[in-house]
């Protein structure tokens, strides 16, 4: 019996629990985080090891059989996504030593960390549709939580308009799922794919699956249901910002792209052209937006929208390059957006400001910051050699050859509104001199970063920029394997075979 | 708030439902109950505890932090499943042992270990939401 599919699943929520009865000793908790994360992190990149020379992996918890009991599946779309949520863990969970404060920890944050962590691998492994809403749930809750832990107006205000929106999505998420199980009679996705095979009820399922467009759409932030992600993705400390900026969001698209590539692809010609002119606003509307904020950790929110744009568009072209592509720059987005967030509190802690007009002077002052800051702007305004060049290459190539002109130029020039606001950025905070540094010196709470907390802060966005350089020089290999993930969810029979005849 | 018949009534009733509490935990099995009603069941017995003489003195009786209690629960449950995968099944597959007691042969198994994860959780977690709203209000 192979577990390792479990093993990313497992670790987080053991982690959890034994966080959880360390409540009392903060430090304890900490490291019991640290140690986790690194464990999964570990797990994870065999877990891809093991699928990459395998196959797909395929476990049914309680030893109940497919079509009826739960499936955990790992393809390779999935367990390369779970390796990326695993790097993140890891050095999220070292970068909190640093940022994280004691009232937070206090009320839980490691533990709620871990728990949020255990839903989103759960999201990525599922192979079963209910499954997959309980994830949704587990995430929801626990971000909810972590949104809110602080209570401050802002914070509780922007936990509301998220967990209202969410809990809607849920609903509708629900109703789709009733309707999947009503025209298959079963939830789990390889059997309701090859139920689908030839049905003759097209309209129903292309109904069912517009809903799951609204519901990952939501969770997603894609036009026009994204207004409540800029809304509410500021007011919480960096960590959660970071670690809800990057990744939760992904985790909509990632459902997208599993459920438009397995089960719905009855009638690519109506739903995969809705899915392109959802992708044209929602890249250009996020940029705008950007554009027009200059607190950072605004001007980043409404970038995330922009990018979950190019991802839904290779999503809609459709092709193995395209497919291949919308991984990569998941990936990739995952790093760079993360890797921007914790700079900015980097940044935050040393000047004490996340707005434009308050930062400044930083090139001067700390030229590592600087160029970490460059590392991951370079990246994801998509300039060559970085990640984010190969990003929206791929996906752009991936239009060139389905010749849909006018999204590729709509895509294009929102690359180009992109290194704009990351210019804006690097003159506001870096170049410019700090506006008023007697300010600093007569804040009674601003302490400056020294020593431990130094390090805690500046080695895991060391790390981020270290994989975004080597992913960028050396993507070739990366790339192999990114094409057999995008063969994979091309082909949905190799995935139905694994789960349903192993 | 202290009322002499309340105070009175939950000293007799108190340990009655802790009572009633493992006996829904373990009718469970195969009839209504289970560890989820059996850790309401539970956490009422501790919560009209709570109502009647003070959170104070009732986080003393319960001797351990109620958040810390879903940890364990949280152990309890995922130990159930390691079980499985050391006796070489698929995780959370029933383990079985069926040990002959004053001539009945008892079925013990791995669902109870999860099960009493379960009842740990819910007493765990509604006793920490409903402490926290009555320390709020004094």
């Amino acid at each position: 019996m192979n577990h390792i599919v479990l093993y990313p699943l497992l670790i987080p929520i053991l982690t959890a629990s034994i966080a959880l009865i360390a409540f009392n000793n903060r430090r304890l908790q900490r490291w019991i985080g640290v140690i986790g994360s690194a464990l999964l992190l570990v797990a994870s990149s065999v877990l891809l090891y093991v699928v990459s020379t395998d196959g797909i992996q395929v476990v049914q918890p309680g030893n109940w059989e497919a079509p009826f009991g739960i499936s955990m599946v790992a393809d390779l779309f999935s367990a390369l996504m779970v390796l990326v949520t695993g790097l993140k863990a890891f050095v999220v969970s070292v970068y909190a030593l640093g940022d994280m404060d004691d009232e937070r920890e206090s009320f839980g944050y490691h533990p709620l960390y871990q728990i949020l962590i255990f839903g989103v691998i759960g999201a990525f492994l599922t192979g079963d549709l209910f499954n997959l809403y309980v994830w949704f749930e587990v995430m929801l809750i626990t971000s909810f939580v972590l949104l809110a832990l602080g209570n401050k107006k802002s914070q509780l205000d922007g936990a509301v308009k998220y967990v209202v929106i969410n809990l809607f999505s849920s609903l509708i998420f629900l109703s789709g799922v009733g309707i999947m199980y009503g025209i298959t009679g079963t939830l789990n996705f390889a059997a309701m794919a090859e139920a689908l095979q030839g049905t003759e009820n097209t309209g129903l399922v292309v109904t069912a699956s517009m809903m799951f467009l609204i519901a990952f759409g939501i969770k997603s932030a894609v036009f026009p249901l994204f207004f409540w992600l800029p809304a509410s993705y500021h007011t919480p400390p960096i960590t959660v910002t970071a670690i809800f900026g990057a990744l939760l969001t992904k985790v909509g698209v990632y459902s997208l792209v599993r459920m438009f590539s397995l089960i719905f692809t009855q009638d690519i010609g109506y739903t995969h052209t809705i899915l392109l002119w959802i992708a044209v606003p929602t890249m250009v509307v996020g940029v705008l937006g950007a554009a027009s904020q200059y607190d950072t950790r605004k001007i980043l929110s409404f970038h995330i929208v922009s990018q979950i744009g190019y991802m839904i568009m290779g999503l809609a072209f459709f092709t193995k390059i395209a497919l291949a592509g919308v991984i990569y720059y998941i990936l990739h987005n995952i790093l760079a957006k993360t890797n921007l967030f914790l700079v900015a509190g980097i940044a935050n802690k040393e000047v004490g400001s996340y707005h434009l007009s308050r930062l400044g002077g930083l090139y001067k002052t700390n030229p590592l910051l600087s160029s970490l800051f460059a590392i991951s702007a370079i990246s994801l305004a998509g300039l060559p050699p970085l990640t984010g060049f190969w990003a929206k290459y791929t996906v752009i190539y991936a239009g060139l050859e389905v010749q849909e002109w006018v999204v590729i130029g709509f895509a294009l020039a929102v690359g180009l509104m992109t290194l704009f606001s990351m210019t804006k950025i690097w003159m506001g905070a870096y170049w410019s001199p700090l506006p008023d540094a007697s300010r600093l010196a007569s804040d009674p709470d601003f302490k400056p970063v020294s020593g431990n907390q130094k390090a805690a802060l500046y080695i895991p966005v060391a790390i981020i920029a270290l994989v975004i350089v080597v992913l960028g020089i050396f993507g070739e290999p990366f790339f192999a394997i990114l094409f057999e993930a995008a063969e994979q969810l091309l082909d949905p029979s190799i995935y139905i075979n694994a789960v349903l005849n192993p | 708030m202290k009322s002499v018949i309340l105070q009175t009534a939950t000293r007799l009733i108190f340990p009655l439902l802790l009572v009633f509490s493992i006996f829904m935990f373990f009718r469970g099995h195969n009839e209504p109950g289970g560890g989820f009603i059996g850790g309401l069941v539970g956490a009422a017995a501790f919560v009209l505890f709570a109502i009647a003489f003070g959170t104070k003195v009732t986080r003393e009786l319960l001797r351990i932090d109620p958040r810390i209690m879903v940890g364990w629960g949280l152990l309890f449950a995922l130990l159930s499943g390691f079980i499985s995968m050391w006796a070489g099944d698929a995780f959370f597959t029933g383990q079985w042992v069926f040990p002959v007691l004053f001539g009945n042969e008892l079925h013990i198994g791995t669902p109870l270990i999860f099960d009493i994860g379960v009842y740990l959780v819910v007493v765990g977690f509604t006793l920490a939401v409903i402490f926290a709203l009555e320390e709020e209000t004094n």
